[in-house]
């Protein structure tokens, strides 16, 4: 069994009713990986996800799990674990019970049980929340019980629907730290959807961005936040200023433009984060159009010949007033080239 | 302040409508006198203990006791799946569904009764017993519907397929987690059932037979005949068990909240 193949989806195509959410989707993943399916809502992400877990049957595809065929094992005997984003404990349960409810179904016996329970609850630091039920907890708290009652059951894999996402910041930093942890020390495979590329770079050993059912890109956090493959990609995770090539030149809305170095060959367009944009130099000119102060950068939107542009500069330097014009530069050495453009 | 006092007034009024008749019924039944009247003749608690010596009368109860509580749990055994269907899937047909599942809150009681005294009993022999069931169940499905609907509501499907992928079935997940979680909605459409079947007398009137008789038909009946405080008596025993129970509900259901 090759690596990449302790999870692997092949050719799956999943639908709702005749609605085609994800077509022949390839998609190979490590023992003890850390993967983000990231993408904005509706680009099949999360039934992706739904699919692994069981709750939803492929139309057609395969799908493995180490080394079994499990595309038509139902939901409940694939040791499958999700964690939901609204968490889903059982209200009428106290902590202890949602934890041991899947123990409970496996007729573990009650002192393995008890000790099973009480590892997990020490794991996400509940030990002393044992008696409560869910409704008297935080959100941060109730998320920590869903993955200790995922977890307990030692599943194959462990998915996680935007995890972070109904957390405020302070605890979002806690939780990512949290998952981070928990990963490691169990070695367990996680799968985690989320339309928020922060997180996803954040956490992630591997991410799979998505875009209408097909996969756009997959790589290392630093591969896609540096080298997109394509323009989604590249504006998914802060490339404000992208352009198609056409014959060497700059496609912008009012026609095409020169660069103002050569490009490489063979790529379909060139993509600028904002903070690679020089400002007061090279051939280009802008009016400002809107200035915001970021603390150790400063931002601005400039009106140009090639559209809006979006430049992010040292705060130390002199700041320029609205309506200002000025030079600007887009060096194509610092410039991430796409492969692809649509 | 004018509109606070007209406002109190008011209060006030609805009040004694609501509560008047019932507290009549009470200073009845502790009359003294023979007959029933108001107000009673002299006090005394002997209409409150003959009633409970009345054979007729024991007969009834048991039988209006019975027809309650397996009406309700029959509209209940209904009623859920029907909720839950109807909650969780695009069932084709939902709101015709919900309409029919209604038809008995809609249409008179006497109508049912008549209906199914024509329909059923005569022609096809049923068993009075049988029929009187049939008639309560149906009676009370569209209370047990309506209430462990409002319930089912806020329930997320997530909790059920949480339970799924912890290793439950459909159905044991639904039984594991969706009944208990319910389960206040349950008690409250059950409580709600229990009463309306236990006061129900039009479509009970047309089905009651030699032997066969719900309490309210009893009373009625020997109404007829007897002109005595006992009904009176009855009426109130009723009415404080009705409250009871209520009472109860409320203090550990919050029962308002479902009904």
């Amino acid at each position: 069994m090759s690596d990449t193949s302790f999870l692997s989806l092949e050719q799956l195509t999943l639908a709702y009713d005749d609605n085609i959410a994800v077509r022949n989707l390839d998609l190979g993943i490590k023992r003890g990986e850390l993967v983000a399916l990231l993408g904005p809502s509706g680009c099949g992400k999360t039934t992706t996800m739904r699919s692994i877990a069981g709750l939803l049957t492929p139309k057609s595809g395969v799908i493995r799990l180490d080394g079994a065929d499990i595309t038509r094992v139902p939901a409940n005997k694939r040791a499958v674990g999700l964690v939901f984003q609204s968490y889903a404990l059982f209200p009428h349960l106290s902590v202890f019970e949602n934890v041991a409810f899947g123990l409970r179904l496996k007729k573990v016996a009650k002192h393995e049980l008890e000790k099973r329970v009480e590892n997990g609850l020490k794991s996400v630091g509940l030990s002393k929340f044992a008696a409560r039920k869910p409704a008297e907890l935080s959100g941060g708290q109730q998320q920590r019980v869903a993955l200790a009652r995922s977890m307990v059951m030692e599943p194959k894999v462990l998915l996680l629907d935007e995890p972070l996402s109904n957390l405020d910041a302070r605890l979002r930093l806690e939780m990512r730290t949290e998952l981070q942890r928990v990963q490691k020390e169990s070695g367990i495979t996680m799968i985690f959807v989320t339309h928020d590329q922060v997180e996803a770079l954040a956490l992630a050993d591997r991410i799979v961005v998505m875009r209408d059912g097909l996969i756009e890109q997959i790589g290392t956090p630093e591969d896609i936040y540096n080298k997109p493959a394509s323009a989604f990609v590249a504006d998914f995770v802060g490339f404000e200023n992208v352009f198609a090539l056409e014959a060497g030149q700059l496609k912008t809305p009012h026609g095409l433009i020169n660069l103002s170095g050569s490009a490489p060959a063979g790529i379909a367009g060139l993509a600028w984060r904002p903070n690679t944009v020089k400002l007061d130099q090279g051939p280009y000119q802008g009016t400002v159009l809107g200035t915001s102060f970021a603390g150790r950068t400063r931002e601005y939107l400039l009106d140009t010949p090639l559209g809006p542009i979006k430049a992010e500069v040292d705060a130390g330097f002199p700041g320029h007033e609205l309506g200002t014009s000025l030079n600007f530069n887009l060096p194509v050495e610092d410039a991430a080239p796409l492969a692809r453009f649509a | 302040m004018t509109s606070r006092l007209l406002s109190t007034i008011i209060l006030t009024i609805v009040m004694l409508f609501l509560i008047g008749p019932f507290l009549i019924i009470v200073a009845a039944s502790l009359s003294a006198g023979d007959t029933l009247a108001f107000p009673p003749q002299g006090l005394s608690f002997k209409w409150v203990l003959k009633v409970f010596e009345i054979e007729s009368f024991r007969a009834s109860f048991v039988m209006s006791m019975m027809l309650a509580i397996l009406g309700t749990l029959a509209a209940l055994v209904i009623g859920i799946p029907v909720s839950y269907a109807l909650a969780r899937y695009k069932v084709p047909f939902g709101e015709t569904v919900r309409t029919i599942v209604s038809a008995p809150i809609i249409v008179p009681g006497i109508i049912v009764g008549l209906a199914l005294l024509r329909y059923l009993v005569i022609p096809l022999g049923f068993n009075i017993g049988l029929a009187l069931f049939m008639a309560h169940t149906a009676l009370v499905l569209p209370y047990a519907v309506r209430v462990v609907s409002a319930s089912m509501v806020n329930l997320r499907s997530d909790i059920e397929e949480a339970a799924v992928l912890l290793g439950c079935s459909r159905l044991g997940a639904f039984l594991r987690v969706v009944l208990p979680s319910i389960r206040g909605g349950i008690l409250a459409a059950f409580i709600l059932g229990f009463v309306t079947s236990f006061n129900q007398v039009p479509v009970s009137l047309f089905l009651s037979g030699p032997g066969v008789r719900t309490l309210p038909i009893d009373m009625l009946a020997y109404l007829e005949t007897t002109y005595d405080p006992s009904v009176a008596a009855l009426s109130a025993l009723l009415a404080f068990m009705s409250i009871g129970i209520v009472f109860l509900a409320e203090r550990f259901l919050g029962f308002s909240r479902y009904v």
